[in-house]
């Protein structure tokens, strides 16, 4: 029998996701989920944490920028650099990249707008914790809705990225092409998310938990909790059988 | 000592911005614009009298958070002339 996950949604002033995902985590998943308000302190000794997506700070200055200096932040960093996987979607994303937990950062759009739509995203790693129900090369249809989701990072993190396969999603199209014409906001290398080199973070701009149910019309974005909820069963699994 | 603080994206970095404005330019007939850039603009009483106490501050504030340096460059220039009326260190409407 798989034990019940605890999940950390975190909540900041201007977070307007942290329900989503909380109701997809509870809800539709079954796990139990602790919504975390970023002045805590401490992560209630959860399994996995979700920055999610919103106006943290009212996008004041830069995007995740004031949000990252949140106390709730000095554990989130702890917890990322002792193992524990962390998912941040959209402006939790912008965060990660403000906090330096993940390599880069947010340019606004290239059209300079707001982009509110579904889009398709190539899974490019399929070996993540974060993707493994997913395959190599599948096509995801999620939706985006940000302003500042131009991902850029110099030529050597680019090349970085590349060489420890961290690109996890690149934008494209129907038919998984990454084409320009695919990339809504100008990202470099169509990237729309990215894992850091030991592999327990995970950002992205598209909202999985805007799609992860049958009666939304998409269930896509299921498979990125799906695929971390296996992930943290399975040593525990491994544990229970070694014992045995 | 008084701060003001410019930050604009780095060189080489696409300005979409700047890019319509210089267009905008065009249009209005001023041919000879070119790499226009936005940026932001911040003022500060910074509470020091020192001058190079007070520029290392303003640094550490620009790397730490007013600018994201992976995209952006700042600029600052400290003016001692212009001390807050209220007197070095005092918030203008703090309590008198």
């Amino acid at each position: 029998m798989k034990t019940l996950l605890h999940f950390g949604v975190v909540i900041f002033p201007g977070s307007n996701c942290d329900h989503d995902c909380i109701h997809v985590l509870s809800n539709l998943l079954g796990q139990r989920v602790t919504p975390i308000w970023h002045k805590d302190a401490s992560l209630d000794g959860v399994d996995a944490i979700i920055l999610p997506g919103g106006f943290s700070y009212g996008d004041y200055l830069r995007t995740g920028a004031i949000a990252r200096f949140s106390p709730v932040m000095t554990a989130v960093r702890q917890f990322a650099q002792a193992g524990g996987m962390v998912l941040g979607i959209c402006n939790g994303f912008q965060i990660l990249l403000e906090a330096g937990l993940l390599p880069g950062a947010m340019l606004r759009n290239k059209a300079l707008s707001f982009i509110c739509k579904d889009v398709y995203v190539r899974v490019e790693n399929a070996a993540t914790p974060f993707t493994s129900h997913c395959e190599s090369g599948q096509v995801l249809k999620i939706p985006v809705a940000h302003a500042d989701g131009n991902y850029y990072a110099d030529e050597v993190t680019i090349s970085q990225l590349k060489a420890h396969a961290q690109v996890v999603f690149r934008y494209c199209t129907s038919d998984g092409e990454t084409s320009d014409q695919a990339n809504p906001n100008g990202s470099l290398d169509n990237i729309a998310g990215i894992r850091n080199a030991a592999g327990n973070v995970l950002g992205l701009m598209p909202h999985p938990e805007r799609c992860a149910e049958e009666v939304l019309g998409n269930e896509d974005g299921r498979l990125i909790f799906l695929s971390m909820i296996d992930s943290l069963n399975k040593p525990r699994v491994a544990i229970q059988e070694v014992s045995a | 000592m008084k701060a003001r603080i410019h930050i604009t994206l780095k060189k080489g970095i696409l300005d979409p911005q700047g890019k319509a404005i210089e267009h905008a330019m065009e249009t209005l007939g001023f041919k000879s614009v070119y790499n226009v850039r936005v940026g932001k603009y911040l003022e500060m009483d910074v509470g020091e009298t020192a001058r190079d106490k007070a520029e290392a501050q303003v640094k550490a504030m620009c790397e730490k958070l007013l600018a994201n340096t992976i995209i952006e460059d700042y600029t600052f220039e400290l003016d001692s002339s212009a001390l807050n009326p209220l007197g070095t260190g005092q918030r203008e409407g703090a309590k008198r």
